[in-house]
């Protein structure tokens, strides 16, 4: 189960992720994510610091955006993931795809430079 | 068997009672019109009497009211039948009396008296037996007040002929005489109310109906014959003034069961006739709930969906005499289907369009909820042979989902019952509508879960049956899916006497598809593998393979390997799938082999390469080399508690020395302790390689 809230930051939409991310849930994640491109932002955070599992459709689903954000010239920056999440992310080889920082404060910076 | 000798037991006490009631009546009859003393008390006949009374009542008591066979038909006709026999016999001997003419024998009172005691028994067989059929019809919708109110009647009845054999008959006495009046009005008044239970007369169809009047009629003919015989046979023994008899006017039992059964034959005729005119709406509505019936067998039957609702439009016509009717259903959210009853889809859409084109609101516009007559409506279309229409919503879990149109040739053709009635149906349609569509739904899923078994198997095909082998390594592998399908894929193959090719893999997501990427990632891993090619190659070939492959969010991670026994080196590539737990056996040290590398699939063009690494490393003999996919280290035991990595180090250690199959015996316990149960909810999957 997931429970996903949205809200505006700085110009960038924040989106935190409460709870676990499995094969059903990942849909949640894809709407929230495509309702924000659809709404316009360019900036988006996602907040990871609630978020307790992902499962690879998950993954999937962070993975389906990067193509189109990079035409697209939306950043998003991922932070907060506990070290378990973080872990799953870094096998995967998502370290190299994503950006991912430690906290707001440092992926607001990231957003900023990207 | 035993009720059977009972009821033949009792007949024979009847017959013998009469025939004991016969000579001790006429001896008294003999003995009074001589002028002497009798030689037996004169109470005994009657005493005699209530004998034969008290078998007869419980002989048709066994024969009529244990009889479960017996419907409303044959009882009336039981009854006619007795009647029928009785009063033949009685005229037969009347004519005996006529034939031998007004001689001095005909005249004498101890021969009136054979002829009377003769029709008496015949007349208490009839009531007796007339008495047993109305108490089932009376019974045959029973209250618990009606059964008590029946009860006192009863067993007011047989107290009564207790009273009777105590000798308290004579009317002439005026105590007697008002105890007897008091006795009769109080049966009477209990029979008129008794006789009220008619509700039998409504299960008749029309034709018992008639049959019902003509038997009942007969009945009541018997019984008028009957009573005037008595009468006139006990008058003319009452002329005799020293002549002491059974007179049955002085026997309350006699006399009530007349009364009764005389006023439940009538009160019944007059109902039967009554009801005869409103019969077929009785028919109509038995109809209708056999119609309901029809329409939700015809579901449970499995058949085809055109079939059900034929079967529905046809008892809705047939219901309210309509000329035809159609049934409108949403298909999707634009489209509309339409089954029609004996109106062709051309005729149903003109007059669907013009509706419309009237904008009239409630027949087929979808937004209104109640039922509607747009007859007049009607009388605008030119060409069309309908001159009635009324319109019905259809309701699915509240959601309105099509219509019900009833037509009529006749102009103002629908009533408001008929209008009550095909809601009815209109709600039945509902239900019809929606437990076919649940029906549909179950079988659905149903081919999914065979489908889902398919896929199943073929993944568990897809797994190699035998692994490689050489004698510089063992390899065991193992693998189990959870209920759903899983992707978990690991094979070997051989490419040289030098070199062996390993790979494991975990295609994203589960279920058929996640079976088909297996499927995918094993061509991928034949064709690559057979020309010796480098771990790093591999995986950048086969990231190019699958993009055309993998749908969007969907990828594979994945470790390949080869095994080079000619310079003691393995070569492998990872590409996002978990790190190789590797067990040094010289230095007694373990380690995860972390390197950079992602999944296949996730990056999509040419750059892939640039994420990707080769790696190699020299083994050593005794070394361990763990592969396995994440299902076992992200088992989770009851608390949420993750198996995680240092578990699975741990559990390595345990078992260095042991053979790979041993070793992987004792991590698959280990697994099942610790998520203590036995339905996993992830794939497990490890090869395990120990060098040698």
């Amino acid at each position: 189960m997931i429970h996903i809230k949205r809200l505006q930051e700085d110009g960038a939409d924040v989106i935190a992720l409460i709870g676990e991310i499995d094969a059903s849930s990942s849909i949640e994640l894809d709407l929230a994510i495509a309702k924000s491109v659809g709404e316009g932002f360019t900036k988006i955070l996602v907040d990871c610091s609630s978020l307790e599992y992902i499962s690879s459709a998950g993954l999937g689903v962070f993975m389906s955006y990067i193509e189109e954000f990079k035409d697209k010239n939306i950043k998003m920056v991922l932070f907060g993931m506990n070290e378990k999440v973080a872990n799953t992310f870094e096998i995967l080889g998502l370290y190299e795809l994503l950006t991912i920082g430690k906290d707001k404060v440092q992926a607001k910076k990231m957003i900023n430079e990207l | 068997m035993r009720a059977k000798a009972i009821t033949r037991l009792l007949f024979s006490v009847g017959v013998i009672t009469w025939l004991a009631l016969l000579f001790t009546d006429i001896s008294v009859v003999f003995s009074t019109n001589a002028g002497i003393k009798p030689d037996i008390p004169v109470w005994v006949p009657n005493v005699i009497l209530n004998l034969f009374i008290l078998s007869l009542f419980y002989y048709y008591k066994f024969k009529i009211e244990r009889d479960e066979v017996l419907n409303f038909i044959d009882l009336l006709w039981r009854v006619f039948a007795t009647g029928l026999v009785a009063t033949v016999f009685s005229l037969a001997l009347k004519l005996v009396e006529y034939l031998l003419g007004s001689t001095k024998l005909t005249t004498h009172p101890v021969f009136i008296d054979l002829l009377y005691v003769i029709n008496l028994g015949l007349m208490i067989g009839f009531l007796i037996m007339a008495f047993s059929a109305w108490k089932r019809l009376i019974l045959y919708q029973k209250s618990k007040w009606l059964l008590r109110f029946w009860n006192v009647f009863e067993w007011g009845l047989l107290l009564a002929l207790v009273y009777n054999s105590l000798g308290f008959t004579s009317i002439d006495s005026g105590f007697g005489q008002n105890i007897h009046v008091i006795l009769l009005t109080f049966f009477v008044i209990l029979a008129l109310v008794l006789s009220g239970n008619m509700k039998w007369v409504a299960y008749l169809n029309f034709r018992q109906k008639w049959t019902s009047l003509l038997l009942l009629l007969l009945t009541i003919f018997y019984l008028l014959y009957g009573f005037f015989t008595m009468s006139s046979l006990a008058e003319s023994l009452d002329t005799y003034a020293t002549v002491l008899f059974t007179d049955h006017r002085a026997h309350i039992f006699v006399m009530s069961l007349i009364t009764f059964v005389s006023i439940y034959s009538i009160f019944s005729f007059l109902v039967i006739l009554f009801n005869l005119p409103t019969t077929s709406v009785f028919e109509q509505k038995l109809e209708e709930v056999v119609n309901f019936q029809r329409i939700s067998q015809s579901i449970q039957t499995e058949q085809s969906e055109d079939s059900v609702y034929n079967i529905l439009l046809e008892t809705s016509v047939s219901t309210v005499f309509a000329d035809a009717a159609w049934l409108e259903l949403k298909e999707s959210d634009r489209e509309m289907k339409i089954f029609t009853y004996k109106i062709t889809d051309k005729e149903a859409r003109d007059i669907i369009q013009h509706l419309s084109d009237q904008n009239v609101k409630g027949v087929l516009d979808q937004g209104s909820d109640k039922t509607k007559n747009l007859s007049k409506h009607l009388a605008a279309l030119k060409g069309s042979r309908f001159r009635s229409i009324l319109a019905f919503p259809i309701y699915v879990k509240g959601e309105n989902i099509g219509t019900l149109a009833l037509l009529k040739e006749l102009a103002d053709g629908f009533n408001k019952e008929m209008t009550k009635i095909v809601s009815t149906f209109a709600n039945q349609a509902g239900i019809s509508i929606e437990n076919f569509r649940l029906m549909e739904e179950a079988l659905q899923n149903e081919r999914y879960k065979e489908e889902l078994k398919i896929a199943k198997t073929v993944q568990k095909s897809l797994l190699p049956d035998v692994l490689e082998k050489d004698d510089d390594f063992d390899i065991a592998a193992f693998s189990e899916s959870a209920d759903e399908v899983g992707g978990d894929y690991y094979d070997t193959l051989r490419t040289n006497g030098n070199e062996v090719s390993l790979i494991i893999a975990d295609v994203s997501g589960k279920g058929t598809t996640a079976a088909f990427h297996m499927s995918q990632m094993k061509g991928i891993f034949h064709s690559l593998a057979q020309d010796c090619i480098e771990p790093d190659l591999f995986m950048k070939r086969a990231n190019q393979a699958l993009v055309y492959c993998l749908e969007r969010g969907s990828f594979i991670s994945a470790t390949f390997f080869v095994i080079n026994k000619e310079q003691k080196k393995v070569r492998y590539s990872r590409a996002g799938h978990c790190p190789v737990l590797y067990y040094h056996a010289a230095t007694d040290t373990i380690e995860y082999l972390k390197d950079k590398g992602i999944a296949l699939g996730m990056v999509r063009n040419k750059s892939y390469a640039n994420f990707i690494q080769a790696n190699e490393f020299q083994y050593k003999p005794g070394d361990i080399m763990v592969l396995y996919t994440d299902g076992i280290t992200e088992a989770k035991d009851k608390k949420g508690e993750e198996f995680g990595y240092d578990r699975l180090t741990q559990v390595l250690l345990e078992v260095k020395n042991e053979a790979p199959k041993d070793i992987q015996t004792h991590l698959i316990n280990r697994l099942y302790q610790f998520s203590e149960t036995e339905n996993i909810n992830d794939d497990y999957t490890t090869m395990i390689v120990k060098f040698k």
